[in-house]
């Protein structure tokens, strides 16, 4: 709910105690406000069972996907300069005889492995595994496809030691001229920078109940709205489900879920996001890669709003 | 003025004098673009560009217009970067200027735009680009948008590179977030100013993460270049010198 609204459903309550004190009769006049704020906290409350489903500890995760839509995927270690983040998979497939190159953030299935991956949050040497998998797919005509699903990059001390702003960096100007096609599909959550770490591509796609921010909800109560509490009505001012994102042109369309969320029958994910990739590989994959990295570019490179003062 | 570091007190005219720099501690202040633009370049060469460029309210975001007027009465800028054309000893070159003081420097669509113009007419004119950074990070009343700025000004950077011209940036404090992690860590040349706080997640965030506090001089402009991602530290007295050197010992292929 916004400040406004807030102000909105006090007077509300104000006038109609006023009204039940005077004997007035004000129901027309309130029912148009209240409609108005009942649509609102609706979509406020839709919002926020997005957000929960996104975040649900039973929403398939990454290798969970690799192993539905991926034959014989080898899952290949390490940045070749520090380590090897388990944060971050990545390695190479078939998907229908056609060799891939597959990299996505991986958050846990129980409580064991969502520690030793750490929460899916991607240190450095996450981001660079995933430069090296995709240089390496350029080289061999491999596309790419990646999975989006993380709460951001880690803010941990060694994060900054090592340079996460330019592994980052590094990777969304290397994405940007990979002479391969690249499909993005955030799956769960798409947190920030460290979402777009791997998520510069050809093609841009969002699972129906997936999330996609510049900001977690939480953070941005805090800071825009001084209210930490106030996490579901950021969610909502924040224009983050894959309806919003659609309609900003950053993806190209949205993948659906069944009814209960992807969890509810991952096959029925799983084949629908394969649908959508083979459908694109198709076309991707008969263009000149020159023409491809410069389409992608152009797409890139309008994004964003605003007016222009004509001369 | 009192130095918000060694706390001693100067004349204001004395720290004009040296562009802002505690002359007992060297601690640098931060200052405006205005300022920047007067000790980097040839007096009167300065030739704003991209100015025309009017920010939006993209996803509606409550109090945004509100904010934006207060940066534009508070800093005297349209937006919270400057762009433009100038000479530095008589070499031409295409200078951007973040504002700290424009909502924290953040960079929504209009700041991405400038950028992003800037660098891709460095690319077709063959001019060096030199970025002078400062900024709280993405700025979240623009949302999503404000993310892919990100995207679009590395994607600049690339065809500044592939088409072999120089990129140089100053890391000014502070810089984080989403402007750390694309265009500002991607120049040929990464100067810091002294003391300058640069990282990504900022300090608060990851004190609470590591649940400890952090060591002393952690993310600061000395550390990054310990840590091997910042080229050089160059106190600002000494950057048009620098500037002019590096720009002659960047020679562009087909110039």
């Amino acid at each position: 709910m916004t400040e406004n609204e807030m102000k909105d459903k006090d007077l509300l309550e104000q006038l109609q105690r006023l009204a039940k004190e005077r004997g007035f009769d004000i129901t027309e006049e309130i029912a148009g406000i209240t409609e108005k704020l009942e649509a609102s906290e609706k979509s406020v409350s839709q919002v926020w069972e997005k957000v929960e489903l996104a975040r649900h500890p039973d929403r398939p995760r990454t290798l969970d996907y690799i192993n539905m839509i991926i034959d014989d995927f080898v899952e290949l270690h390490g940045d070749r300069f520090y380590g090897d983040d388990p944060a971050m998979v990545g390695g190479i497939g078939f998907l229908d005889g056609i060799p891939v190159t597959v990299i996505g953030n991986m958050k846990g299935r129980n409580l064991k492995e969502t520690i030793e991956r750490n929460g899916g949050m991607a240190n450095p040497e996450g981001y660079r595994k995933a430069l090296r998998l995709a240089k390496q797919a350029e080289k061999f005509s491999r596309p790419v496809i990646t999975f989006i699903d993380t709460q951001g990059a880690y803010p941990g001390l060694g994060s900054e030691e090592r340079g996460i702003g330019e592994a980052i960096a590094v990777n969304l100007r290397e994405f940007s001229r990979l002479k391969t096609p690249v499909i993005c599909i955030v799956i769960g959550e798409g947190g920030s920078g460290g979402a777009l770490g791997i998520g510069v591509g050809d093609k841009i796609y969002m699972l129906e109940n997936a999330i996609y921010s510049v900001i977690s909800p939480e953070g941005c109560a805090s800071i825009l709205l001084r209210d930490s509490a106030r996490a579901k009505d950021a969610a909502a001012m924040l224009k983050i489900t894959s309806k919003d994102v659609l309609s900003m042109h950053v993806t190209n369309g949205v993948i659906s879920e069944p009814q209960g969320g992807a969890q509810s029958d991952i096959d029925a994910t799983a084949a629908s996001i394969k649908h959508r990739i083979k459908s694109d590989l198709e076309k991707l994959m008969k263009k000149n890669p020159e023409v491809l990295v410069k389409y992608r570019n152009k797409k890139i490179q309008e994004m964003g709003v605003f007016s222009e003062l004509s001369k | 003025m009192e130095c918000p570091h060694c706390k001693k007190n100067h004349d204001d005219s004395v720290l004009k004098t040296n562009l802002m720099v505690c002359p007992e501690c060297g601690y640098h202040f931060r200052i405006s673009p205005q300022e920047r633009i007067k000790y980097i370049s040839d007096e009167g060469s300065f030739v704003e560009l991209f100015c025309g460029i009017k920010t939006s309210n993209p996803i509606d975001m409550e109090g945004y217009e509100e904010k934006l007027e207060a940066a534009k009465a508070k800093t005297s800028l349209d937006e919270a970067v400057v762009t433009g054309s100038c000479t530095v000893e008589n070499r031409s070159v295409l200078l951007g200027i973040m504002s700290f003081d424009f909502m924290g420097g953040s960079m929504g669509s209009v700041v991405g735009e400038k950028i992003t113009r800037l660098m891709l007419k460095g690319a077709k004119d063959k001019t060096p680009v030199i970025i002078y950074t400062t900024s709280g990070g993405a700025r979240m009343q623009e949302g999503l948008f404000s993310l892919m700025q990100m995207a679009k000004t590395s994607s600049a950077a690339a065809r500044l590179d592939e088409e072999g011209v120089p990129y140089f940036v100053m890391l000014c404090d502070p810089t984080t977030g989403g402007v750390t992690a694309s265009f500002a860590m991607l120049g040929d040349i990464i100067c810091a100013e002294p003391g300058a706080l640069i990282g990504f997640a900022g300090p608060r965030v990851i004190e609470g993460t590591i649940k400890q506090k952090l060591p002393e001089g952690f993310q600061r402009a000395e550390f990054q270049q310990q840590k091997g991602f910042v080229d050089c530290i160059v106190p600002r007295a000494e950057q048009k010198a620098f500037w002019v050197k590096m720009i002659d010992a960047h020679k562009i292929a087909g110039k």
